[in-house]
Parts: structure tokens; C-alpha cells; sequence
């Protein structure tokens, strides 16, 4: 065990629901391991369970069954043992609107347990480290949303945590702020040998985790690196942009194809080589008058897979009784 | 853990002295309703419109209206020809009473078969109680007077006191003058401390779980129990502060004599802000918005008002209606602040309220705290 900083065998989490009239499961029996220094992403819908799973590490919530220990300590019975040594960023954002970055930041270091000269000495590491050093007496609330993200970071980063869970981290901020928010854990990573455990919609950010899981609907469909997961898609992809959204019906049905994704205006196919069959698919479709303005082929990302997966998996419980 | 404590009291601070609006709204309300309450709550109604209808327009007549008039109780307005007419000014709102005579009052008076119908709007309960009172007590003295008189002219040398076979005397204690502000400020100091403590908790808790800190704060080794002591000692000072100011202004404005033991009545106070702080952790464990809060607090204040002896003695109230009462710390603090500053008494005559306040405090602090869940569920 002594590699691993997170074991999860066979969750199970139930929450009623009025809606259905009856206990749902929002976690549906997850088994993931995730090895110290390693970026976890669990990647997924909203209402997959993401959350859920999250707070159940954090010992926000009992599980039904199944167990879980985090660095070691079981998530039920010792979570105040994981609480000294994790950071946990809330989904919502979370920090007091009405303190100032710096009173944030002095805050959680002293609920840490981390003396007054202490806080003081860590507190312009982490303002530099966050971008924030120019606003320490800025209130919280007056930061923009990439900002309040990071000062969110920092304050989890104060007392040096050996695993940090972030739900969401990068929810409604812009691009470049995503990108910078990223940039930070990779240095953490670097640096301190963190380990991540990371939820997030956004396909992109699964590529730079180490391994990923795709949840849906309570259940872990496929998990490994990203290079595996993307793997598990059928032969090779062929964009194609056309105006006629008909334009996946009739692929659909040419010979050699396996898979076929809308995305507006752009159709991924997925056929067994793919140099071969490009022409032909660009031919069906012209021939019934639907005009093509580019076709090529691509490397395709975690979005298709999960995109692929989720398909089969609906399909299979349709087939199910 | 109690350097945890003291970074989420060091925070409150900072958060409650930042929102200078709110502090202004919770410092400067309880002096304003102070002065409402302190000059216009009066209990005796006096000086009410009157309108006289006088058949008979005698000399005794007259001088029972004067008599009337002279109680200061009864302002004659203007006189109308008949009783429809009198009733019809009330009905207007222009008179709150009227005084109708018969015809020959003064003949009347002699055979000693007088009589004067006084009709009184009633449609405020403080107005009948006054007036209805006033009209017996001029009437019983008017007529004690006319007895005397007539004695004395029957009977040349006998004394018109000794016609009165007992003269009862009421002596008022504590609050000689019956003032109604004596009787008031231990109350309006009770009620605003209750009410105070109670949502400053509430709020202050459901706040957290509004904005969603409370989810990052149950993550680090802050224990509950540590966040509800960090969370509430703010708020004790807070409360304590208003209670000095209340108190300070009844006895030093409003000439209200504090009897009693000072120090007493401050550890009593800080006992009872104590069980409304808990109060409110209740209040707030079964609210999530600060709005539901806001309605459970005021769920909790109208019966306060109306259960704890403030406004109606508790003695009248049926046994559940009493019991209901008892579940309110405001009605334990009301007994103890009335007997230390109105009756000036001892820790000896209060101590069985002072122990259910006690009681009650280790209760509603017992049951927060069971409730108050280190998990979110």
C-alpha cells in the first residue's frame, strides 16, 4: 500500500430523491487507486456522482457500503487524520467574499493549526506563487473569478497537504485563466510531489492528468491513462465539416463505418483506415447534394471516447431488462 | 483547539466589525425601540373625547359632568340633543366616549334613583379599561359626596366621613406612580437580548452554509464544537453590549430605579443571552436559507411576547398554553430581571428561575451540539 495514496474499493452512496421517489444511488460501486505523486482526474457529466465521490473521500459523507482510505486512513473512521493532511476545494467557491486575500489565506492556516509567525511566512510564498502578491488586502469578494479560484488554491496549499481533492477547480473561469490554473499544479506536482484528485467536465483538462476515470450515472465506465482510454475507440477518426446536419444519417449507413459524433457543424467518423475510406465518405455525402468544406483525419481526444462509451453503455441498458 | 477557536472568533470579529451596516442596524435598533416604548406605550388611557347628551340640563347635571371632567379622564368635546347623535360620533371617530343624562337628573338624585348611561367605543381595549374604570370611581365619589351632603343637612353635626364604613387604601409597590416605562424596560431588555442573540447565531451560522464556506470549514480539523464556541462569543459580546446600552439608557434617561445588584443581574443576563445563543444553533440546524431562519426567529419572538409573562401575567394562562411558555428562556429571564431591578431581591428568591435558566442553557447547548454534524449529510 505504501505507493498509493488513494484506495477506493466498491463505493456505494444512496441520497433520496423526490423526484423518483426513492433512494438513487449517486455512487454506484467505485473502485479507483491512485498512486502518490500521480494528477487524477475523474471526469464526467454533471449529476454523474463526481461530487459525491469527492465528499465522500473528504468524510463529508458515509458511505453505504464499500470502503476507501486516503494516505493510509479510513475515509469513516479516521477522517479527521485525512482532514491534517488533504486539501479540499469545495465546488462552490468558498472562501469569505468578506475578508481580504490575506485574511483568507491566515484563516485557514491557523484553522491548520499553523502558529501566527508561521502563517505570516508562508502567507507571500503563496501570494506570489498564486499571482495574488499585488492584492493582499483586497477583499475576496472584489477578486475576478480565475483569481478567486487561485486565492482558493493557495488557501488549500497553506499547510502543505500531501493530496489535494479539487471538484470542479475551474468551473466559469476564462481560457487563460483555466490555462494558468493549470500551469499552478503542474509546479505543484513538480515541486512538491502532490497528489491530485481532480473533477472536472472539461475533456481537455483530462489530458494532463496522469489517469482518468470517466464516470457516468454513478459507475466508472473506463479508467487508465489517457493514451488507454482514447484507445478504446474503434479504428481511426475523419472530420468532416458540412452545413446539412442529414449529413450523419447518410454516413451512417456507408459501408466500414463504426462510430459517427455530431458536434454542430462538425461530424467525427470513425472507420478502419481511415486514408482509405475519406474519399468515400466525402463522395456519399456529396452525392446526395449536401456540399463538404473540409475532410481530414484526426488524432482524436477523451471527448470521443467518453462521447463512445457513453453511447455503448446506454445501449447496453436498453438491452438490459 | 483553542487556537482553532480563536482563529474562527478572530474571524467573526472581523467579519462582523467589516459589515458596518448590519452593525449599525444591530446596535442602533434596540435604543430606537426603546424610545418607542418609552413614550409611547402608555398602559392608562386618559383625556378621552367625550361628547355629553343632557336631557335634563340641571344643576346636578352639571356638576357630574364637571365632576367627569375634572377626573381628567374625560375631555367634553361639544354637546349633542341625542343618544343616536352620540353614538353617530363615535361611530365617526369623533368621540371615544359619550355621557348620556336622563331628563330630570336633579329630581332623580333626590329620590336617590340617579342614573347616567356612559357609552365607550370599543374598539381598543386600553380605552374601555380606562374609561370604564374612571366613570365607576367618579361616580361612586360623586355620589359618596351627595350622600354626605344630604346627611349633613338631615342630620346637622354628623361627620360625612363616617358614612363611609371602610375606606380601602392601595399602596402600589416598587413602582408607586405606575409608570408604565418601570414595568417595561426589564422587559424590552429581555425581549431585544432573546431576539438578538438568537438570530445574530442563526444568521451567522446559516450564512455559511448559504455561501458554501461551511463545506471548506468541515474539512479542516476545526471541530464543531470549536466552530459553535468561536462562532458565539462574538455574538455574546455583541448581545452584552446592547443589553448595557438598553440598560443604561432606562436607568439613566428614563429614570428607571435599579433596585437590585448590579453584578447579579449582569451574570444573570449573560447566563440568558447564553440559552438564546443556543436558541439559535437550534434555529439554524433546521434552516438553509437565512430567510427560513428569518422566519423561525420571529416564530419564536411573538410567542415570546405574548407566553412569557412580558405583556400578560402567565398566571391566568391555561396549563399547556404555560408549559408552551416554559420552553422560552425570555420567560425565566423576565421573572429574574423584573425581581433584581424593579423588587431589588437576591439570588435567594430567584434561584429556582435561575436554575431552569441554567437547565435550560445545558439542554439547548447539548441538543446543537448532537446536531451540529462534523459531515454534510
Amino acid at each position: 500500500m505504501g505507493d498509493e495514496m488513494i484506495v477506493a474499493g466498491d463505493l456505494h452512496k444512496a441520497f433520496y430523491s423526490h423526484q423518483r421517489g426513492g433512494r438513487v444511488e449517486a455512487v454506484a460501486g467505485i473502485s479507483l487507486r491512485v498512486a502518490k505523486g500521480e494528477t487524477y482526474g475523474l471526469i464526467g457529466p454533471d449529476g454523474a456522482g463526481k461530487s459525491t465521490m469527492m465528499r465522500l473521500l473528504n468524510g463529508l459523507y458515509v458511505p453505504d457500503a464499500g470502503r476507501a482510505s486516503v494516505g493510509g486512513y479510513d475515509i469513516v473512521r479516521q477522517f479527521q487524520a485525512i482532514h491534517r493532511m488533504s486539501g479540499y476545494m469545495a465546488q462552490r467557491f468558498a472562501l469569505y467574499g468578506d475578508l481580504t486575500v490575506a485574511e483568507n489565506l491566515c484563516f485557514f492556516g491557523r484553522a491548520y493549526g499553523l502558529s501566527a509567525a508561521e502563517c505570516a511566512e508562508r502567507v507571500p510564498t503563496l501570494l506570489r506563487f498564486a499571482g495574488l502578491e499585488r492584492f493582499p488586502q483586497r477583499l475576496a469578494a472584489r477578486l475576478s473569478g480565475g483569481m478567486k479560484k487561485k486565492l482558493a488554491l493557495a488557501s488549500m496549499l497553506i499547510h502543505n497537504p500531501e493530496v489535494v481533492f479539487l471538484d470542479e477547480p475551474t468551473l466559469g473561469v476564462d481560457p487563460v485563466s483555466r490555462r494558468e490554473f493549470w500551469d499552478l499544479l503542474s509546479t505543484l506536482r513538480a515541486e512538491r510531489g502532490l497528489t491530485i484528485f481532480i473533477c472536472t467536465p472539461y475533456m481537455d483538462e483530462a489530458e494532463r492528468c496522469h489517469a482518468v476515470g470517466l464516470i457516468y450515472e454513478g459507475r466508472l465506465i473506463a479508467q487508465g491513462r489517457p493514451q488507454d482510454i482514447r484507445a478504446l475507440l474503434p479504428g481511426q477518426m475523419v472530420e468532416l465539416h458540412t452545413k446539412d446536419l442529414r449529413a450523419a444519417e447518410i454516413v451512417t449507413g456507408v459501408e466500414g463505418v463504426l462510430e459517427v459524433q455530431t458536434y454542430g457543424r462538425l461530424l467525427r467518423v470513425f472507420v478502419e483506415d481511415a486514408e482509405r475510406r475519406i474519399g468515400g465518405l466525402v463522395g456519399a455525402i456529396e452525392a446526395s447534394g449536401i456540399e463538404v468544406s473540409g475532410a481530414r483525419v484526426a488524432e482524436p481526444g477523451i471527448e470521443e471516447a467518453f462521447v463512445y462509451l457513453i453511447r455503448r453503455q446506454r445501449q447496453e441498458g436498453m438491452h438490459r431488462p | 483547539m483553542l487556537q482553532r477557536i480563536w482563529a474562527v472568533m478572530q474571524k467573526q470579529f472581523i467579519q462582523t466589525l467589516r459589515d458596518r451596516r448590519t452593525l449599525m442596524v444591530i446596535i442602533a435598533l434596540p435604543v430606537l425601540m426603546l424610545f418607542l416604548m418609552g413614550y409611547a406605550v402608555e398602559i392608562q388611557v386618559d383625556h378621552i373625547r367625550t361628547v355629553v347628551v343632557d336631557h335634563s340640563r340641571d344643576q346636578r347635571s352639571w356638576s357630574f359632568i364637571e365632576a367627569l371632567e375634572n377626573s381628567g379622564f374625560f375631555d367634553v368635546m361639544y354637546y349633542v340633543e341625542s343618544q343616536d347623535e352620540a353614538i353617530q360620533a363615535i361611530d365617526e371617530g369623533q368621540a371615544r366616549a359619550a355621557v348620556v343624562i336622563p331628563p330630570d337628573f336633579l329630581g332623580a338624585v333626590e329620590r336617590g334613583e340617579a342614573q347616567a348611561l356612559v357609552i365607550i367605543d370599543g374598539s381598543d381595549a386600553m380605552t374601555v379599561q380606562s374609561a370604564y374604570n374612571a366613570a365607576i370611581t367618579v361616580a361612586e365619589s360623586y355620589s359618596v359626596d351627595l350622600l354626605a351632603r344630604k346627611l349633613e343637612r338631615s342630620q346637622p353635626g354628623a361627620h360625612g366621613a363616617a358614612l363611609q364604613p371602610l375606606d380601602g387604601r392601595i399602596r402600589v409597590l416598587y413602582n408607586p406612580d405606575m409608570k408604565a416605562i418601570i414595568f417595561m424596560v426589564p422587559g424590552i431588555v429581555a425581549t431585544i437580548l432573546q431576539n438578538q442573540a438568537t438570530s445574530l447565531t442563526a444568521f451567522s451560522i446559516v450564512k455559511e452554509r448559504e455561501a458554501g464556506t461551511i463545506e471548506q470549514l468541515l474539512v479542516t480539523p476545526i471541530r464543531p464544537l470549536e466552530l459553535m464556541i468561536g462562532k458565539l462569543v462574538p455574538n455574546v459580546v455583541v448581545a452584552f453590549v446592547n443589553m448595557l446600552t438598553i440598560l443604561g439608557l432606562g436607568v439613566f434617561w428614563f429614570k428607571v430605579p435599579f433596585s437590585g445588584n448590579i453584578w447579579l443581574f449582569l451574570w444573570m443576563a449573560l447566563l440568558f443571552i447564553v440559552s438564546s445563543l443556543g436558541l439559535g444553533i437550534l434555529v439554524s440546524t433546521v434552516s438553509s436559507t437565512q430567510a427560513q431562519a428569518q422566519q423561525l426567529v420571529l416564530m419564536i419572538l411573538i410567542p415570546s411576547l405574548v407566553l412569557s409573562g412580558y405583556i400578560f401575567p402567565r398566571e391566568m394562562m391555561p396549563k399547556l398554553v404555560r408549559f408552551a411558555g416554559d420552553l422560552i428562556p425570555m420567560t425565566y429571564f423576565l421573572q429574574i430581571s423584573r425581581g433584581i431591578i424593579t423588587r431589588g431581591v437576591g439570588l435567594r428568591l430567584i434561584w429556582s428561575q435561575v436554575v431552569s435558566l441554567l437547565i435550560y442553557a445545558l439542554v439547548v447547548f447539548g441538543l446543537s451540539a448532537s446536531s451540529f454534524k462534523q459531515r454534510l449529510e
